[in-house]
């Protein structure tokens, strides 16, 4: 028996690896979920591509403003302090490196840390990078999160992106629902697993060869439940 | 005396011709020029280039241009229209042609032709599909594209309040792309909550300056 994280675990996971102090964007999907999990007392300020630096809890009174949003079209607030800009000013903060992590979703990550994350060739939907590819290239920090299994079967981890590339080499640390991994030097590195999976078996599931850091520790969560 | 305020939306985008091309302010729901966009659909133009972050959320304005085939081109960053197939039933027709663009640079070719610079070298795209053809240069190690400025005739935006010189300001997150898109080398129209008398906005709070409005109409009242 083996206990996986789903995604608020995952979501909860990301967020206590993120320091007070950090500037952070996060991805839609997933991602924002991040930003509920920040421990209390611990202060972050989140940025938003679509202009805002201090984005606070989704609004909760009706009728929402809804020129009040974040990059996942999500009805939000400002906390104190917090600012809005243009998308050449908030590009700036991206692509200038001032952002000390951006928190993405992956279709495939390979084992140099290349990111597959935009786009699907071989689905219905319409292409959509949004401002995946500026994060990738300019956030100090990338963090991944995602299953580590896609829906086939087949691990998201990758010697190579077969998948259209986001960004090259951009990858810092993956977290998963049975893993937390970091990319140093070009080489995948367990740093946390779960209870009830050996490194024997993650290997065998994982098409690329895994390291091990020395302080490996058993990945857990509090109960949180799905919603 | 100068006065950039025109009554009606109609008048506003008189001069735009079949085939121009046309920079949107606005995200996902929000920022839109929809009455102006809605007045060019009524107009009966059409084989427009449209330059927008995304197709808007709400079914308005560039919607109806969309679903009316008026739009022959969309460049933009995230194609998809949330909860429709829209975009993906235009391009499966093949009536529509499509240009993505990673944002930021998205917003900076823009900003470059306002600017008065020809393009920019930026590490984005590096290395993705989106490189394809696009010059690459070593800057200190690093591998840059080249990013040209993105030239339009006209741009469509929405502001919070505005006065008959043109300068805008905004309202929270719909302030985005509007700004940038305003500042193009290109007929700004801006569509506005509110007009006000010159000097009720504070020049240290003015967000676009006039000098990069041509026009301004009233669409709602405050």
């Amino acid at each position: 028996m083996s206990f996986t994280l789903n995604r608020q675990q995952i979501a909860w996971r990301v967020a206590q690896d993120i320091p007070e102090g950090a500037y952070v964007n996060l991805g839609s999907g997933m991602p924002l979920m991040v930003s509920d999990y920040v421990p209390a007392g611990r202060e972050v300020i989140f940025h938003s591509e679509n202009g805002l630096l201090g984005v606070g809890p989704r609004q909760t009174q009706q009728p929402f403003d809804n020129n009040l949003i974040n990059a996942g079209n999500i009805p939000v607030t400002l906390l104190p302090g917090g600012a809005y800009f243009h998308h050449c000013d908030s590009f700036a903060m991206v692509r200038g490196g001032h952002l000390d992590i951006s928190v993405l979703g992956a279709y495939q990550v390979a084992e140099n840390g290349d990111l597959a994350n935009w786009d699907l060739p071989k689905g219905r939907k319409a292409p959509a990078v949004g401002g995946a590819m500026d994060l990738a290239v300019g956030a100090k920090n990338l963090f991944v999160m995602m299953e580590y299994f896609a829906k086939d079967g087949t691990c998201k981890i990758v010697p190579q992106c077969s998948l259209p590339l986001t960004g090259q080499r951009c990858v810092t640390t993956i977290y998963t629902d049975i893993a937390v991994l970091d990319i140093i030097n070009g080489r995948v590195v367990v740093r946390e697993l779960i209870e009830g999976i050996t490194l024997y078996t993650l290997q065998a599931e994982t098409p690329v060869a895994l390291q091990v850091s020395p302080g490996l520790q058993l990945l857990q969560a509090p109960r949180l439940d799905e919603f | 005396m100068i006065n950039k305020i025109l009554p009606s939306a109609a008048e506003a985008v008189r001069a735009i011709p079949d085939g121009a091309v046309i920079l949107l302010g606005g995200f996902a729901s929000c920022g839109f020029a929809d009455e102006l966009l809605e007045a060019l659909h009524v107009q009966g133009t059409g084989n427009l280039t449209l330059v927008s972050n995304n197709p808007a959320v709400a079914e308005r304005g560039m919607a109806l241009l969309l679903r009316d085939g008026r739009v022959s081109k969309l460049i933009c960053s995230y194609s998809r229209k949330e909860g429709t197939s829209l975009i993906e039933d235009l391009l499966q027709a093949g009536t529509m042609q499509l240009e993505i663009i990673p944002q930021g640079t998205l917003a900076e070719r823009v900003r470059c032709n306002g600017a008065g610079i020809p393009g920019f070298y930026t590490r984005t795209g590096v290395g993705t599909p989106l490189a394809t053809g696009k010059e690459h240069r070593e800057f200190e190690g690093e591998t840059y594209l080249f990013e040209p400025a993105l030239k339009a005739d006209f741009a469509l935006v929405r502001a919070r309040r505005g006065d008959r010189w043109g300068n805008l300001v905004y309202d929270k997150s719909a302030r985005n792309f509007t700004p940038v898109m305003a500042m193009s080398k290109a007929r700004t129209i801006a569509q506005v909550d509110e007009i006000v008398e010159l000097g009720v906005l504070d020049p240290e709070h003015i967000i676009t300056p006039g000098i990069f409005v041509q026009h301004v109409v009233a669409t709602r009242q405050a």
